[in-house]
């Protein structure tokens, strides 16, 4: 009894392709400028054409390592001549980049047999927690479930209030206990809540916090502990919200809290400006994390499934590629 | 936040040793390694490129004649770029006829609502300004909530808005409130926006023209990749923007992206956020941070928070202790452990002192800050008697202290064992600069090796 939360939240809405498409001609982007120069501008492969795809791969936040591991597969193949023009090298370079990813593309599945099914939101201060979790309701609530929102940043200034007006948006119930409370204490009378009332699932918010702040991250921790005692698979989902325009320091996030509270799987926000969010090939390379949406807009339905193919395509999306690619 | 760049330089640097002079060959690699590490730390490519080509050019030249050897005549060089990229330490500009406007901008979640409560309460401290806030983010939910409440906790005028107005009628509104208030200052905090929101940076635009501000802040978070210079690009040509803020330093990014904004838009960070508390906003001193960068220590930051947030009476009352002779108890060692996680605990001052880059990495993953806590509950599950005369502490007493305060025996021995280098420091304390020595007593204990520092 699982349902895939993505695939019916694809339906009828501009994709994420569209959207980012959008975004992306606002602001003609470095990466697709540089690679369609690139392209279109030669035909035949040398180290110079070489040196802009690292130069486009690199201002997209994809990381010095994980570049130089694409730039060397694709070195590789030239010398095997196993490539003969920039189209078939295009070719290469996407399918090299879809398969850093591939892995990392899984929907979020909700566990029906768990009720609730407890969702706990983690993240660094701004990254987009308290959005995304407006989002991810609407999703889930548009698919008949039945939600509640923990109003677990106790922390920052009005972070309840923030919590509670997109509560009142969707028309869910926002348990919360106000400022300073305990967070940990929250969310499990939140979970008590939402098994008396029969709710499906349950999205714990938590206030934002740097991975390096220990004692803060052990407070992470309690929140897992704590939950445990109602139902020793909860939290059955925690996921790491991480802004689009991080760079590499994006790993050491997912790292940390990975290691703090077992992150389950990645929001990847913020994705509808001109940051290109490549941090995320080093992430799903080194930690094999699933990534099951991306933000794409302050709205509602601004939020759509991580596809790693979409996600490719629009870093290369432009109207002079499509030559190229078709 | 920067110790990683630091340690990468230093790595990069130290293999340049003992080459006996600088030629473009053997600073190829070095250049090489300068401008991964630069990449590493989110610094936007055409910047690092920038950076690395005006080092190799002025490397390999008439500075190798120097007598300074090829390693020393590097690091000054890269000291010296690093130094002039990041520009003079300015402040604000408030010169103008009261209220001076502050307008903040930049990207959703980068800490503008922060900021503009810490700035306030920065202002009204440090300059005994009478300080107005408003919020003119009628978007994000609750946004106006949140300024209302850091508001009242930085103890300055809140200028009441509300999401059903415009942007544009709370700015004005604000400014007619200033001056019936005689406000000497009004930040304006708005709406996170992206820079390729037409509208939305046209909204910004007007807000601007109409209140023309003295100051036109760009807030940046210090976790930024390569977006920042996009960004920073794209606010700089729509807002003559006048500085920046860089938020969430406290973080372990190697906070590139200051470097990528201050080179592109030129304009000068002014403050950098260092934690979540309202007080937690330092001027930026360029200077230092390039020190920092090169692993030199950034002292002067340190020896100016220890003068901001030791507590003088305390201090002073133990100065006048030693002085008359009296012994250093396990209260006034309590005391100075407070001192210290007040100044933001072992890391955040190791991460202060010159060459202590790798240490407070080191220190970091070895033992937390949380170890003060337990040393603190240490002395308080003492009797004062015990407190007083340390060596009354015989085995039973220990192992109370230790059930108590839920430690073990051997946490009591050490903490003992560090009290006695703590009284053999102070008895060393001459009569003059008594703070300042006790900070190098501080350093010092952190750095004995095995010191019997509790692993974490």
């Amino acid at each position: 009894m699982t349902s895939n939360v993505a695939d019916e939240a694809e339906d009828s809405k501009p994709g994420l392709f569209s959207r980012m498409r959008s975004g992306l001609s606002k602001t003609r982007s470095r990466f697709v400028d540089g690679i369609g120069r690139a392209f279109l501008g030669e035909k035949e492969i040398d180290d110079d054409l070489l040196e802009q795809i690292e130069a486009t791969l690199l201002t997209s936040d994809v990381g010095v390592e994980a570049t130089r591991e694409v730039i060397t597969n694709l070195t590789q193949k030239i010398a095997r001549r196993a490539l003969n023009d920039s189209r078939a090298l295009f070719d290469s370079l996407k399918s090299e980049l879809v398969g850093l990813l591939a892995a990392s593309e899984s929907p979020l599945v909700i566990d029906s047999s768990k009720k609730p099914f407890v969702i706990v939101m983690v993240g660094v201060n701004g990254a987009g927690k308290t959005t995304s979790i407006g989002k991810l309701a609407n999703l889930l609530k548009q698919q008949g479930k039945t939600v509640m929102l923990a109003a677990g940043d106790t922390f920052r200034a009005a972070a309840v209030e923030q919590l509670s007006v997109w509560g009142d948006r969707l028309d869910l119930p926002v348990i919360s206990q106000g400022n300073g409370a305990d967070s940990a204490s929250v969310i499990f009378d939140a979970m008590a809540a939402a098994r008396s009332r029969d709710i499906d699932v349950l999205i714990a918010d938590t206030a934002g916090r740097l991975q390096n702040k220990k004692n803060l991250m052990d407070e992470l921790s309690k929140i897992n502990r704590v939950l445990a005692r109602q139902d020793p698979d909860a939290p059955h989902a925690v996921l790491l919200a991480l802004d689009a325009g991080t760079g590499q320091n994006a790993i050491s996030q997912a790292r940390e809290f990975q290691s703090a509270v077992n992150v389950t799987g990645l929001i990847l926000t913020k994705l509808d400006g001109t940051a290109k969010g490549g941090v995320i090939f080093a992430i799903a390379r080194q930690l094999r994390l699933p990534i099951h949406f991306v933000g794409v807009g302050e709205k509602l339905d601004d939020m759509r499934a991580f596809s790693a193919q979409q996600f490719v395509d629009a870093l290369f999306d432009d109207d002079e590629f499509s030559d190229v690619q078709n | 936040m920067f110790e990683s760049l630091a340690d990468r330089l230093g790595a990069t640097l130290s293999s340049l040793t003992g080459k006996s002079r600088l030629t473009e060959e053997n600073i190829q690699g070095t250049l090489r390694e300068v401008r991964l590490a630069l990449l590493e730390a989110d610094v936007a490519l055409s910047v690092a490129k920038d950076f690395v080509e005006q080092v190799s050019i002025r490397a390999v030249g008439q500075e190798v004649s120097s007598s300074l050897s090829p390693g020393q005549v590097f690091v000054k060089i890269v000291n010296e770029e690093l130094v002039r990229i990041m520009g003079e330490a300015e402040g604000l500009n408030l010169n103008t006829q009261p209220p001076a406007i502050i307008l903040l901008a930049g990207l959703q979640g980068a800490g503008k609502t922060t900021s503009a409560a810490k700035l306030a309460y920065w202002l009204k401290k440090r300059e005994k300004k009478s300080v107005m806030v408003v919020s003119a983010d009628v978007y994000r939910p609750a946004a106006i909530d949140q300024l209302r409440t850091l508001a009242a906790e930085a103890e300055v005028t809140f200028c009441e808005s509300s999401p059903d107005q415009k942007p544009l009628d709370i700015v004005r509104s604000a400014v007619d409130q200033a001056k019936k208030q005689f406000a000497d200052v009004l930040i304006v905090d708005t709406a996170g926006r992206l820079h390729v929101d037409e509208a939305m940076m046209a909204e910004i635009k007007q807000l601007h023209d109409v209140l023309s501000p003295a100051e036109t802040l760009f807030v940046v978070d210090s976790m930024t990749g390569q977006d920042a210079a996009n960004t920073a690009q794209s606010f700089n040509e729509v807002l003559p923007l006048t500085g920046v803020i860089l938020t969430k330093t406290d973080g372990d990014a190697r906070g590139g992206a200051a470097l990528s904004v201050r080179s592109i838009t030129g304009k000068p960070i002014k403050f950098m956020a260092v934690g979540e508390t309202i007080d937690a906003l330092d001027a930026f001193y360029p200077d230092r941070i390039a020190g920092r960068i090169l692993g030199m220590g950034d002292v002067l930051s340190l020896i100016e928070e220890a003068e901001q947030k030791i507590d003088k009476k305390k201090a002073e009352k133990l100065a006048r202790k030693i002085k008359k002779g009296k012994k250093f108890d396990l209260e006034d060692f309590r005391d100075q452990i407070q001192q210290m996680n007040n100044m933001g605990g072992i890391t955040g001052m190791l991460d202060k002192l010159p060459g202590m880059g790798k240490a407070a990495q080191a220190a970091q993953d070895k033992m937390s800050d949380n170890m003060f806590g337990q040393m603190e509950a240490i002395i308080n599950s003492m009797t004062p008697g015990e407190r007083h005369y340390p060596d009354s502490i015989n085995g039973s007493r220990k192992k109370r202290i230790a059930g108590g305060s839920g430690t073990q025996i051997q946490d009591i021995n050490r903490l003992l064992k560090q009290h006695k280098q703590m009284q053999k420091m102070m008895k060393k304390l001459t009569k003059k600069g008594g703070m300042a020595n006790m900070m190098r007593g501080m350093g010092g204990m952190m750095q004995s090796p095995g010191g019997g520092m509790p692993r974490g």
